[in-house]
């Protein structure tokens, strides 16, 4: 029996199919975890409009903004990177990923230097219930980047072990699949935050 | 084929490897599921153990024994040991790991490395919740805020711990959609698939969509905690009352976590010991997805009395009677089923009628609830206590008993005592009514929940009720003796000694790792009961 477990000796098809339904099913407990944020935010949002206009004034537009850029162009350089193993360009694929992982580097940088900036001002999770929300839901988001780096890390690391091929590659679509709805969160979050007036 | 199977299955099947690292690093879904079968009926012992405690306290009507502190510790670990370490658990995790692959004619679940790591996942959450007994929890299971927000107690850790076991019970609902939908065998089209994998299957969809929500929250009330956001604190512009919405998002839905299995386990074993074909196959099989999705509309029938508006409070009540209409779809069909079948009394049967007879009291009992009317009177007596332990214990526990005593021999390969059996049912069955029927008694004259203290005029009840869960105890240690002697003595199984016509009753007994020598071919459903094949 130490040759391998007998399920996993099924028909790479099939064994295709399971993972992007299981990938699927994933995200949608992602949408719920994060819904019950953006649910959290309605409510407070109607409750206290003035204190969400006053308050999303003090965050740096200029910063999201960038950031959202970067989060959109390494969505473009995952998918390219799918894209170039689909046609058998395993080189390619990992220039493509590690581009995705510097870009998410980046992300969590920019992110860094604006909640030092908010200490600095004395902005904090307890100063109000805008800034609770602003950092429990970037805080959530960067958590899932970091963890998003650390897929796509694995799957580089593979990439460059030479595992996969046009005929093999299902991890990589697993995790473009994955990065791509990380992007889709911030997608929200930011206007809701950032752009709140 | 049975013959054949049982004749290789003569070794141990699946156990035949030992030493721990074999079962640490397995992958096989009969090991994992067997781990979690284990686990959680420890954890129903302990919790049990809480709830005997409690009873004693209950002897009489001052505080006697423990100091109310204690006992508000006792009740909140008894609750949240039964719902995460046990109910939620025990028949999806346990026997649904193990018998879903073999209903399917799979040789494992989809993905049986996740499924490893749910497993060892769910350990550290139930470490981590012991780890929180330093500063024992006094809040209820229900970590109703603002009181658990300010409590010494370790709430903190107990939530860390509660969504380390909702990961696992996610990625576990996961792994057995994806395992239906890409593993039955050639020819288990929907409509032949057993009655139990309808039922996991709307149970892994509750699982996967409610759980992250009550993840969420316990993240929330731990970052309320450490962090000192005011989400559910009134001074902070917060609202308690949105914890609980986002608490009963889940925790009603996952009542449906709860029963869903063991009604499978039920729609199994009706027709095997009836000989007949299950009445209504598909009206079972659907009304399982119409509770999933109606258990979504009504969560908030927990807080009538938490001050909510009016017409929420109306719009809520009218959705809960929903409900009803498919639950009560499968108990007709399934009294349906017996109607003129061949009966036959093994333990298996013994709890499955249980069931049904206890569930109709504990499901009846619910509408009272679900009105605004009683409920404003009912809520928070021991009129609820008794309700959803009829549902619960009267139900799912039942359910999962009946599995157990169902499945045994395939597990195991070996039978159990059956004269024993019956005793420990018996016992089983005596005590858990004389212990819950005189809460819903003294629930109706007012006697509130969770108080270590009572009106001198509910002496008696609670007496009768103390007195009942000694029977009841009695019973539940005859039961496991009773385990523990068909492990170490019993005689051997045969590979189907029910005449079943599901799929794991063709693999050997106990099954061997690869489940199958080959793959099954499905050409009819598995409930041609009373005909030429069984």
């Amino acid at each position: 029996m130490s040759s391998g477990h007998p399920a996993e000796h099924h028909d790479p098809e099939v064994a295709f199919e399971s993972a992007k339904l299981g990938v699927w099913t994933f995200l949608a407990t992602e949408v719920l975890l994060f819904g019950a944020l953006f649910t959290m935010y309605t409510v407070f949002r109607a409750k206290f409009p003035d204190l969400f206009h006053a308050e999303h004034e003090k965050l740096n537009r200029v910063l999201g903004a960038v950031n959202t850029v970067v989060l959109i162009t390494s969505s473009l350089t995952v998918a390219l990177g799918i894209d170039a193993i689909r046609k058998g360009k395993a080189k390619l694929l990992t220039r493509y990923f590690g581009a995705t992982i510097l870009l998410a580097g980046v992300f969590l940088g920019v992110k860094c230097v604006e909640y030092a900036e908010k200490f600095r001002h004395g902005l904090f999770p307890r100063t109000n219930v805008f800034f609770s929300l602003y950092y429990m839901m970037t805080g959530l988001h960067g958590i899932h980047v970091l963890l998003g780096m650390a897929v796509l890390g694995y799957v580089l690391v593979l990439a460059r072990r030479g595992r996969f091929s046009e005929s093999y590659y299902t991890p990589v679509e697993m995790s473009g699949l994955y990065w791509h709805f990380v992007d889709l969160v911030w997608i929200y979050l930011f206007p809701l935050l950032y752009l709140a007036g | 084929m049975s013959a054949e199977a049982a004749a290789a299955g003569a070794g141990s099947g699946y156990l035949a490897e030992r030493g721990w690292r074999s079962w640490a690093y397995t992958l096989d879904h009969k090991r994992i599921g067997a781990m979690y079968l284990y686990t959680t009926i420890v954890f129903f012992l302990l919790g049990g153990v809480f709830a005997l405690l409690l009873r004693l306290e209950l002897l009489t009507p001052q505080a006697r024994y423990f100091s109310n502190h204690t006992y508000n510790v006792f009740f909140t670990l008894h609750g949240a040991m039964m719902i995460f370490l046990f109910i939620i658990p025990a028949i999806p995790s346990g026997l649904g790991n193990f018998f879903i692959p073999l209903h399917l004619g799979a040789r494992d679940v989809a993905f049986p490395r996740l499924n490893l790591a749910s497993f060892w996942i769910f350990v550290a959450g139930f470490l981590v919740i012991i780890g929180s007994l330093v500063a024992p929890m006094d809040t209820g299971w229900t970590f109703y805020t603002p009181y658990s927000a300010r409590t010494q107690a370790a709430v903190t850790t107990l939530s860390l711990g509660v969504f380390l076991i909702g990961m696992s019970s996610i990625l576990t609902g996961l792994n057995f959609i994806v395992t239906i939908h890409k593993m039955r065998a050639p020819g288990m089209s929907w409509n032949r698939m057993p009655l139990f994998l309808w039922a996991m299957y709307a149970t892994s969809i509750i699982q996967v969509v409610a759980t992250p929500v009550v993840g969420v929250t316990f993240l929330l009330l731990a970052a309320e905690r450490v962090l000192g956001v005011g989400f559910f604190d009134p001074s902070k512009g917060g609202d308690p009352v949105l914890f609980q919405h986002f608490f009963w998002f889940y925790s009603h839905p996952v009542v449906y976590v709860m029963i869903l299995p063991a009604m499978g386990i039920i729609s199994e074993v009706i027709p095997v010991f009836s000989r007949k074909p299950i009445f209504g196959y598909k009206a079972i099989a659907w009304s399982s997805l119409a509770i999933a999705f109606l258990g979504f509309l009504v969560w908030a029938h927990h807080m009538f009395t938490s001050g909510m508006s009016p017409l929420a409070n109306a719009i809520f009540s009218f959705l809960t009677f929903f409900v009803a209409v498919p639950t009560a779809v499968k108990v007709f069909n399934w009294i349906a089923t017996l109607y003129k079948g061949s009966i036959t009394f093994e333990s298996p049967m013994l709890y499955a009628l249980t069931f049904i007879f206890l569930f109709i009291i504990g499901g009846l009992t619910g509408p009272f609830l679900g009105a605004l009317a009683t409920d404003v009177q009912l809520h928070d007596t021991y009129f609820v206590v008794a309700h959803f332990h009829y549902t619960m214990m009267g139900g799912t526990v039942m359910g999962f008993f009946a599995g157990l005593h169902y499945w045994f021999p395939k597990m195991t390969g070996k039978m159990l005592n059956e004269r024993v059996a019956r005793l420990a049912w018996a016992l089983i069955f005596v005590g858990f009514n004389v212990t819950f029927f005189t809460m819903f008694i003294v629930g109706t004259r007012g006697m509130p929940r969770r108080y270590a203290e009572y009106l001198p005029k509910f002496h008696t009840e609670n007496v009768i009720s103390t007195v009942g869960s000694a029977i009841l105890a009695i019973g539940i240690l005859v039961m496991v003796w009773n385990f523990v002697q068909g492990l170490r003595k019993g005689t051997k199984a045969e590979a189907n000694p029910w005449r079943a016509l599901t799929l794991e009753w063709q693999a050997a007994s106990p099954p061997d790792t690869e489940n199958f020598h080959e793959i099954p071919h499905v050409t009819d459903w598995p409930y041609g009961y009373g005909t030429k094949k069984a």
